[in-house]
């Protein structure tokens, strides 16, 4: 029997794979918006779960908002990608680093 | 009803219809030809915008079924945020002119963005409040990344996307905990769930909650972002970037902690008390080394928004209060400084390098007199009014017995006093090399000289702004 815990535990640990992949990847900023998505997808999930497991609608209709705004960050996301990229010519995430933090 | 549901958000609607309005109009007409006027017209709107919340709201109402409210805490929250904003329209117009970066979109963003901000403090249930939250984030991102020409300004539009987008992710996974395990998103449900015996479910909850709201307002260890942004981006974006979303921001924590977790004050108390050790001596301490002044004003506000935690975490009437004092101070001081930042050029070039300030009183007394003033003020010299900031704060945390939290922060404001004496230094005792030769025009120099003036002028009765800060924090916790 799958219960909510399944859920729960599937769904953090998709969330901490998307943190992980944010902070170690190395490679070019595509993967981080990736990540973001995949954090994103996690508390879906756990929405989702938690609103059938208490018989009550909220969860997905926020379930609805987190996706619409996700679409829209993502878009975003990519836009600013395409104006990083024309200036640098890179999207690789070691050169995102003009500025030193 | 629904039109007294409408009545309610009349002010967030006029906005959103403004910004599709000018949206529409500007595509149309072609180009950048309104880019002037829709920037005054947002600006007089805010106003606008400010005057009837201010003037004409009273009592506490809510919405759309508790989703939304209207009180006097959002409302002070409201027009500390409309205000700032405009300010910050109207100061920033001429060297967006300037620069050719003066394009329709940028008032058509930052309406939304105050939008945004609106819906985020008046929240009454976690989707109103990721929902206002990410129209505000949303915005500002985009704007952050306004010069797209330039790598450095969309640098800082990728990185504020990257880890914004983060803070997004475990506020919302807080979001999902706490939903799960209180049974329903509103807060007023939530503060019935999490009562004495609260879940840890719902700890974790509030935890996460707590960690994207540290995010939002660039509060230590989740203050990464701000320097390269602030560094990154136009100046006027710098500015508007230091104002009105940290307002917001920390009047959605405030209202979070107090509305839907005012019942484990003790969880949270400590979560708060941290950030704001933190933050105040990592803003004061790596301040120290920076040498362009957008960077240093980033670690400045890191280390105020320690300030403002540490009024948030006393969990009291009182804190909250000391905490709107505290930013609608810190907004002050801050469009004066960034009025004059904006003005900083040598040869028609925007520079930002503190160094360039040596001798500025020598050749204009009157402009260095005020920044001196903001300077002491920011640093928390009695007797400007920053010290009055800084005291109420202070003495909220002595009151709800967090005496060592007080004691910290005085240590730390004296470490940060350092580096805004070193700007006065630089300006009067200074060897004079490559000066600044820009011009002010009037509305920046009436920004900087009535920020200065208000310094000075308002420790009389700090305006009144004491009183309403009072009511509004009574309305919140309760």
């Amino acid at each position: 029997m799958i219960g909510l815990e399944h859920y729960l535990t599937v769904s953090a640990v998709l969330f901490v794979i998307g943190i992980f992949g944010l902070f170690l990847n190395r490679k070019n900023v595509i993967i981080i918006l990736m990540s973001i998505e995949l954090m994103l997808l996690a508390v879906n999930i756990n929405l989702v779960a938690f609103s059938a497991y208490l018989g009550d609608l909220t969860g997905q209709v926020f379930t609805l908002f987190v996706l619409t705004v996700a679409a829209a960050e993502a878009a975003i996301g990519l836009a600013i990608l395409v104006c990083f990229f024309r200036t640098r010519g890179t999207i690789d995430v070691e050169d995102v680093s003009n500025m030193k933090g | 009803m629904i039109s007294t549901d409408l009545s309610i958000i009349a002010p967030e609607i006029l906005l959103a219809v403004f910004a599709m309005a000018g949206l529409v109009g500007a595509v149309y007409s072609g180009r950048d030809a309104l880019s002037q006027l829709l920037t005054w017209a947002a600006a007089l709107l805010f106003v606008a915008a400010a005057l009837y919340i201010g003037l004409t709201g009273e009592g506490t109402h809510t919405a759309f079924g508790g989703i939304f409210v209207d009180d006097a805490f959002s409302r002070f929250a409201k027009v500390a945020v409309l205000l700032s904003a405009a300010a910050v329209l109207i100061i920033s117009q001429d060297y967006l002119s300037r620069s050719d970066l003066l394009r329709f979109e940028y008032p058509i963003l930052v309406t939304l963005a105050v939008i945004g901000m609106m819906v985020m403090v008046s929240a009454g249930d976690l989707m109103t409040l990721y929902m206002g939250l990410e129209l505000q984030s949303l915005a500002l991102y985009v704007v952050a990344a306004l010069r797209r020409d330039n790598a450095r300004s969309t640098e800082a539009g990728l990185k504020y996307f990257v880890l914004g987008a983060l803070s997004s992710g475990l506020l919302l996974y807080g979001a999902s905990l706490t939903y799960g395990y209180a049974g329903t998103t509103e807060f007023a449900g939530i503060i019935e769930a999490a009562g004495a015996d609260a879940s840890i479910g719902l700890i974790f909850g509030l935890v996460f909650l707590c960690a994207g709201f540290a995010f939002k307002v660039s509060a230590a260890p989740f203050h990464m972002w701000t320097p390269d942004v602030y560094e990154g981006s136009p100046t006027p974006v710098t500015a508007l970037f230091a104002t009105a979303p940290k307002v917001a921001a920390m009047a959605l924590f405030a209202r979070v902690v107090h509305d839907a977790f005012g019942g484990v004050v003790g969880d949270w108390q400590q979560i708060l008390a941290f950030l704001a050790v933190v933050s105040m001596f990592l803003g004061a301490i790596a301040a120290i080394g920076q040498r362009d002044i957008k960077r240093l004003m980033a670690y400045s506000s890191i280390s105020h928004m320690g300030y403002a935690l540490m009024g948030l975490s006393a969990g009291t009437a009182q804190g909250v209060e000391s905490m709107l004092v505290y930013m609608a101070i810190y907004v002050v001081m801050n469009i004066g400084t960034f009025a004059f930042i904006l003005s900083m050029s040598r040869d028609g070039r925007h520079v930002t390098e503190i160094d360039a300030l040596n001798g500025f009183a020598t050749k204009e007394p009157l402009k260095a007199l005020a920044i001196l003033c903001l300077m002491f003020s920011l640093a928390g010299v009695p007797p400007l009014l920053g010290f009055f900031g800084k005291y109420a704060v202070l003495l909220a945390a002595v009151d709800a017995g967090l005496g060592w939290l007080a004691v910290a922060g005085v240590v730390a404001s004296v470490i940060g006093a350092f580096y805004y004496l070193r700007i006065v230094y630089y300006m009067y005792f200074g060897e004079e090399t490559e000066g600044l030769d820009g011009r002010m025009t009037t509305l920046p120099w009436l920004g900087l000289v009535a920020s200065a003036v208000i310094m000075l002028v308002g420790i009389v009765n700090l305006f009144g702004i004491e009183g309403l800060a009072e009511a509004a924090a009574a309305t919140l916790v309760r």
